[in-house]
């Protein structure tokens, strides 16, 4: 069987075809050359959609919340398009992606399209292409798109550049009132949810929240938005449809402000760096053949240090570019 | 690692009545542990359910592990909804104890390939690789 060229698939996603948005994602995923004018064409059509990022540490409680989000804001008539990811495995590249398991709620309801990604050696929770996915559900007619990162730890806030609404998920239990002003991921949230709320100790980590950030002035990333603090149960369903109308009134809040165009524009500019970024990696990757090795016998010898090295190997790239 | 290479992506799924998930883990793990990406759907799925996920997730192989003996009705019923919605080229792959004269009848209906209770992990990893060789770009 030849494959499909990606181009072909673009009228079918744009009509909202489930087989062609699936196949699309993959070749997202996959970032080859081949995808690039397909990803470029839905880029075109995207930006009507509200991303909502979904983060915490792992085991917080995210697809969980996540499944259950979305089936609230499919009682309001939209249409939910969720980007789930989980970690590849360092060694292997291999991949166990297990978001699934906790969504069954909404498996089945056409109005939900949920796609699991590999992180493949990202950093920062976010996997290569979930940029491009989110694209390619919006352009689909997706009106909200989640996006579930990995669990994270403290310092994985690429969400927070790619989201228009950050929701970050903490759990009782674990740690106490200061791991919450400790910088990183606390600092990137337009809404707060404590997951788990039928646990007993449930109610300190929400008190423990609230005093802290009464603690620091408002974050100026959402103008006067006040981050609110929201308890949750998965088990009871308490708290899903607050945090369903916090999304609706943050989202209200920033487009009433006008925040809304800086955060576009916020997240237009990481996406145009990053997409350089990897731009140059890729050509490095195939240019730097053949200039390693001899670099590599003066470092062995300590003759040379890697960053004197690396700027020998840059100028001599840069001279075969000019000549 | 070479991050530009797409794997493999599989889901593995339990059908129906069917508690026994210690085998599907183990193959979800060595099938991880060879590059691939393995989507793992959780306990008691529908016939509906494994082939919806398996079209939004786009992969290449459906692995369902069945220790229940409801393999005659699962099987023919999952190709017949993959056909529906011509989604045929996303392969289908059983495990779990299943009599030979079974798994005859369903290889003559389109399962892959069938791997029994004794087949090693490399085995495992072999026969995945094999189908969607066999199958090639889509």
């Amino acid at each position: 069987m030849a494959a499909v060229p990606s181009l072909d698939l673009v009228p079918g996603v744009l009509a909202g075809e489930t087989r062609a948005i699936a196949r699309l994602l993959t070749r997202a995923e996959a970032a080859e050359d081949e995808g690039r004018p397909a990803l470029d064409a839905i880029f075109r059509h995207a930006g009507r959609a509200h991303v909502v990022g979904i983060t915490g540490v792992p085991g917080s409680g995210k697809s969980t919340l996540v499944a259950k989000l979305a089936a609230d804001i499919r009682r309001t008539n939209r249409r939910v398009g969720i980007v789930a990811i989980d970690p590849s495995s360092p060694f292997s590249g291999g991949a166990i992606l297990g978001d699934r398991i906790r969504m069954s709620e909404v498996c089945g309801d056409p109005g939900v399209f949920v796609r699991s990604m590999a992180t493949r050696g990202a950093l920062g929770g976010l996997a290569r292409g979930t940029l491009e996915a989110v694209d390619i559900l919006d352009a689909a007619g997706y009106e909200i798109v989640i996006v579930e990162t990995v669990g994270v730890g403290q310092d994985e806030v690429d969400i927070a550049r790619a989201a228009h609404t950050t929701v970050v998920v903490s759990a009782p239990g674990l740690g106490d009132d200061v791991q919450a002003i400790k910088a990183g991921i606390l600092e990137i949230a337009d809404i707060h949810v404590v997951a788990k709320s039928d646990r007993s100790d449930a109610k300190k980590t929400v008190t423990d929240l609230k005093s802290m950030l009464a603690m620091g002035p408002p974050s100026e990333r959402s103008g006067d938005w006040q981050p609110p603090v929201l308890a949750t149960s998965a088990v009871s369903g308490d708290g899903v449809a607050a945090l369903r109308e916090a999304i609706d009134a943050h989202r209200a809040a920033l487009e009433a402000s006008g925040a809304i165009v800086a955060r576009r524009a916020e997240i237009n500019e990481r996406r145009l760096l990053l997409a350089s970024e990897e731009a140059l990696r890729k050509s490095f990757a195939r240019q730097r053949d053949g200039h390693v090795a001899g670099l590599l016998v003066a470092l062995n010898e300590r003759s040379l240090s890697p960053h004197a090295a690396a700027l020998r190997l840059l100028d001599a790239l840069r001279k075969e570019d000019h000549s | 690692m070479d991050s530009s290479r797409q794997a493999i992506r599989v889901l593995i799924a339990k059908v129906g009545l069917d508690g026994h998930d210690r085998g599907v883990k183990i193959v979800a793990r060595c099938l991880r542990d060879a590059g691939m990406d393995v989507i793992y759907t959780g306990l008691h799925r529908t016939p509906q359910e494994v082939v919806d996920a398996a079209i939004q997730e786009d992969v290449d192989v459906i692995g369902i592990s069945i220790l229940s003996g409801a393999h005659m009705t699962v099987f023919p019923r999952v190709l017949e909804l993959l056909a529906e919605r011509r989604a045929d080229d996303i392969l289908v792959v059983g495990g779990g104890v299943i009599p030979d004269e079974d798994v005859a009848t369903l290889t003559r209906l389109g399962v892959k390939a069938i791997l029994l209770q004794d087949t090693p992990p490399d085995a495992i990893v072999a026969e995945m690789r094999r189908v969607v060789a066999e199958r090639g770009a889509r």
